[in-house]
């Protein structure tokens, strides 16, 4: 019996560089349920990381009660973290979940039938021009469901103004990769983790918002031939411990700084004769540019920018240069701090830089936030084109017209995507009418909440949310509709690595609720969406026929789901492109070093990484990219706050392991909301000595925007840095008080991804009063005290097991003998 | 020689440039992007203005002349202030998208001038220069075509 809140990985199952890693099966039954009395396992796989650990949801009397990994899954081998053990279910039981539609009378919302609800959407959806329409998804929807939502608002409705919170997570790590290789598409996989020889982690504290990866990394550092990791990270991390362990570096630039350290790093190679330079002639374009930009950032240049120590510099950068394999992941450390674009590409840089690509143990992982934030980038329900094809590039458009027989004109590819932050700019001005949220909670997560509130309350828009409860988005809602979870519908979805898992429907939904595939084509039958032929403009009505409209979509792009079927998925999870020439999946994309960048094939012309200015298709054909990875480069610029002698500390937000998101779910499991109950902000011992502040104290944060109070965590962030994680809303679960991280954020966006940046803000501390007790945050990861002894430390979930069983087999493992 | 009309022609109008993007920025802080990105294009057009001074003192700078009235008449006067609303963006844009287009041919021009006379500094200022112009440029007609459909269909 296992407390996966004290032990967040679970036993070690360390075995030897290119072998297999083992299988063990995690499970976790709800209190008093036994094995024998678990009625049916339905698989699916997790939503509550961007991992995607394949899984069996365990059923009992209609409910769902517990779950399991799956041994023979390729991304898990059996695994689960505390989150997807102790909070998958819980919430789905929750007496507070949405049963029934309601519509907002006399300011006040009321319970209504399905009819009214849906009868006053469309009467104002009627009313409303195509561009007064805007719909913001989510990372947490299925493919089919991202998939229709396309089709109406592309070629329904005709509106450009399609987001999903994904534009929080993941908009840079698709950008990056669009702009280095032309399209999306994540050039590694998890199988790199056993074949490499380094591990560079970019603001990536992998060991709480990964769990299970970390597993399989610490599986390969605790066995006796490691590979050494390099972190990147202000905070002094589970991954920044092991990357001292294994003779790695912990480099912790200034907040706000990660381009000028990762220009010094790209200067290096080019110094030390690191570039395998006939392999960058042949495969890549632009070395000369990329070059003369990092001319000037020497190790002690960037030492003076960032706070570190040069001679680190140094040593990080050779062993990017000397290693054999290396590995890289990125994430929000990145994604959400200043010049995010333009700092992810660079990774990707060194890698093209040294060939490092296509083959196992060499491999990116341009990592994504959540589980389905691949199949929004994929489907189009964002600001993407379905397919990963061009808005610029009228054959992509005609090839989409005729699939959904619409004129071309109708997908408003005559305008560039409306990102998040611009379509909440838009209600705010009145010019959009109609804004449809589902499954997210954007009064939390947003940047500026103050702002962000003001807008969805106010009567310049009519606003529907769709969702499992009444979040504090919700609560702001003209109509609020409710959607089945988790378990409660049938779906697919894909993870960082390309895996396509089905999610079988394990049990009803409560009440009337209805699974989000339902709801948007009860809106398409109201609206009487019509195609040019007169014919329904969607003629699907199952998930599983929506999944194969979406594989005819996919046909002969990258993201190629044709070889794919439901009955194909029912064995275990497959990554894409699975098509006649890949019928089992791919293990890793550009083997061949054949990159989507024609003119013909990208998916976007690419951007000037400074200013966000995009190539035309000219400029771009001029090129003659033809396969070739673009090395693109931009000169460091500061970050858009400073700090001054009003607000002298810089801001940070993340994550902690035990929570998700905004809490929706994680905060109803028992275990993991004891773990992490409450707010609290991190401080370094030094600015907390100077401050007068002891571990506990309530403080006030304070930026130009707003201000939370919460107690101080006298931890391990960097010198002259205040952390703060972004889970907590206001006013919060019934019974708490309201403190959250995005009153202080500021509105500001990378100018390439549009991806809001959460981690450059300026901010002041002072004290507020005595704390009783130590701050509310666990001491098992990189939010554990600076000084030891004095905080208990966190534990008490409830009993999981975890059990080895013998080796499956996985069918692309390139350790295993046939993997491709 | 008119060169030197056109050394001032060209002085005058980064400095414009620079000036007007800031004014536009600030004036439509309420779209970060806006505010960020033009700062950004107006230290590039601040730069030009920076490297072009040594040389403009060894050429002699000659910004007015009863013979060269046309040039003259190319001044532009730049943004003082800027419009309001989304259509007020929208324009603004457009008029920042001529300032760089006047700088950018008058760099031209400059360049034929500087290949001629075998003047290497200048010749490589003028390509450096011309190619920041034309950064600044791709980014407003980016903008440009972000702001425009909104306003246009729905606005009013």
């Amino acid at each position: 019996m296992t407390d996966r809140i004290a032990d967040i990985w679970g036993p070690r199952t360390p075995h030897a560089k290119g072998t297999v890693w083992p299988a063990r099966v995690d499970q976790y039954l709800e209190d008093g349920v036994g094995e024998d009395q678990v009625e049916k396992w339905v698989p699916s796989a997790c939503l509550l990381c961007s991992n995607g650990c394949g899984c069996d949801i365990a059923v009992k009397d209609g409910r769902m009660v517990g779950i399991r990994g799956r041994a023979g899954d390729v991304v898990n081998h059996g695994r689960l973290g505390p989150k997807g053990l102790y909070g998958s279910t819980a919430w789905s039981r929750s007496k507070d979940r949405l049963t029934r539609p309601m519509i907002r009378e006399n300011g006040v919302l009321v319970e209504c039938d399905w009819d009214t609800a849906m009868n006053r959407i469309v009467e104002v959806s009627k009313r409303l021009k195509p561009l007064e329409h805007a719909f913001y998804t989510s990372g947490q929807l299925f493919l089919e469901e991202y998939y229709t939502l396309a089709v109406i608002g592309k070629a329904g409705i005709g509106t450009p103004h399609m987001d999903g919170n994904t534009r929080l997570c993941t908009a840079t790590a698709a950008a990056a990769l669009k702009e280095s290789f032309g399209a999306d598409g994540q050039p590694g996989s998890y199988t790199d983790i056993e074949h490499c020889d380094a591990i560079f982690l970019y603001g990536h504290n992998m060991a709480e918002t990964q769990t299970v990866l970390w597993s399989r990394i610490l599986d390969r550092t605790r066995a006796g031939d490691p590979p050494v990791l390099v972190c990147v990270d202000p905070r002094r991390t589970k991954v920044a411990e092991e990357a001292e362990r294994t003779g790695g570096v912990h480099l912790a630039p200034r907040v706000g700084t990660n381009l000028a350290l990762m220009n010094g790093l790209t200067r290096e190679l080019f110094k030390n004769g690191w570039v395998d330079e006939k392999w960058v002639a042949e495969h890549t374009l632009g070395v000369d540019d990329l070059r003369a930009i990092v001319e000037s950032y020497t190790p002690e240049h960037v030492a003076e920018i960032c706070g570190v120590d040069a001679a680190e510099v140094r040593r990080a950068a050779e062993i990017f240069g000397t290693s054999g394999n290396v590995l890289s992941t990125v994430l929000q450390g990145f994604y959400q701090s200043h010049q995010a674009t333009a700092s992810a590409v660079a990774v990707n840089n060194l890698h093209l830089l040294r060939g490092l690509i296509g083959r196992p143990g060499s491999g990116i992982l341009q990592m994504n936030g959540q589980p389905t934030a691949q199949n929004n980038r994929e489907c189009g329900a964002d600001g993407d084109l379905p397919g990963f094809r061009n808005w610029d590039n009228e054959e992509h458009v005609k090839q989409l017209a005729e699939l959904w027989k619409v004129d071309p004109l109708t997908i408003p590819h005559w305008a560039p995507p409306t990102h998040a932050m611009q379509i909440f700019s838009y209600v705010e001005e009145g010019s959009i009418g109609l804004l449809w949220i589902s499954a997210t909670n954007p009064a939390v997560s947003l940047p500026e909440s103050a702002r962000i509130r003001r807008i969805l309350a106010g009567e310049q828009c009519f606003v529907i949310v769709q969702d499992l409860f009444l979040t504090e988005t919700a609560r702001l809602a003209d109509v609020v509709l409710p959607a089945a979870g988790w378990g409660e519908k049938t779906g697919t979805f894909t993870n960082v690595n390309r895996t396509v898992h089905l999610s079988e429907k394990a049990v009803e939904p409560p009440g009337e609720a209805r699974s989000d595939l339902e709801i948007f084509l009860g809106y398409a039958a109201a609206m009487d969406f019509r195609n040019s032929a007169g014919e329904p403009l969607i003629p699907w009505r199952t998930p599983e026929e929506a999944f194969d409209a979406w594989r005819a979509a996919s046909r002969g792009r990258p993201a190629d789901y044709t070889g794919l079927s439901y009955e194909k998925l029912r064995g275990a999870g497959i990554p894409w492109p699975v098509n006649d020439a890949a019928p089992d999946g791919t293990d890793r994309l550009y083997a061949d070093f054949v990159f989507p960048t024609a003119t013909g094939e990208c998916e976007t012309y690419g951007h000037d990484l400074l200013t966000g200015a995009t190539v035309t298709e000219q400029e771009h054909r001029a090129l003659r990219a033809d396969g070739r990875a673009f090395l693109k480069g931009a000169d460091y610029t500061p970050a858009h706050e400073p700090v001054s002698e009003e607000y002298p500390l810089l801001y940070t937000t993340g994550r902690t392991v035990y929570q998700f998101h905004t809490r929706t779910k994680t905060g109803r499991a028992e275990s993991l909301r004891r773990a992490a109950p409450d707010m609290w902000v991190e401080l370094s011992p030094s600015d907390a000595e100077h401050l007068g502040i002891v571990e506990g104290d309530f403080v006030r944060v304070e930026s130009p925007r707003g201000a939370l109070e919460a107690q101080a965590r006298v931890g391990r962030v960097m010198p002259g840095a205040v952390f703060a994680p972004f889970h907590y809303g206001t006013p919060g679960l019934p019974g708490e008080a309201g403190r959250q991280a995005n009153e202080l954020t500021m509105t500001v966006w990378d100018p390439v991804s549009k991806q809001p940046y959460f981690k450059t803000a300026a901010c002041r501390v002072r004290k507020v009063r005595d704390g009783s007790s130590p701050a509310p945050a666990p001491t098992t990861a990189a939010s554990a005290p600076a000084r030891p002894g004095g905080v208990p430390e966190t534990a008490g979930g409830a009993p999981t097991v975890s059990r080895a069983v013998p080796l499956p087999s996985y069918p692309n493992d390139p350790a295993l003998a046939g993997g491709r | 020689m008119y060169l030197v009309i056109y050394l001032g022609l060209v002085h005058h109008a980064e400095q414009t440039m620079a000036a007007s993007l800031r004014t536009v920025g600030e004036g439509h802080a309420q779209h970060p992007d806006v505010l960020f990105t033009c700062q950004a294009l107006a230290k590039m057009s601040d730069e030009h203005v920076e490297r072009l001074t040594p040389i403009v003192e060894r050429y002699g700078e000659q910004r007015h002349g009863a013979d060269v009235r046309e040039p003259e008449r190319l001044h532009a006067d730049g943004l003082a202030e800027v419009r309001s609303g989304p259509v007020g963006l929208l324009r603004d844009l457009q008029d920042l998208h001529v300032l760089g287009t006047l700088t950018q041919t008058t760099w031209t021009v400059v360049h034929q001038a500087a290949q001629g006379l075998r003047d290497d500094e200048l010749i490589e200022l003028c390509e450096h220069a011309s190619g920041q112009n034309s950064r600044q440029l791709s980014w407003l007609n980016t903008r440009m075509k972000a702001a425009a459909p909104q306003p246009l269909i729905v606005g009013g």
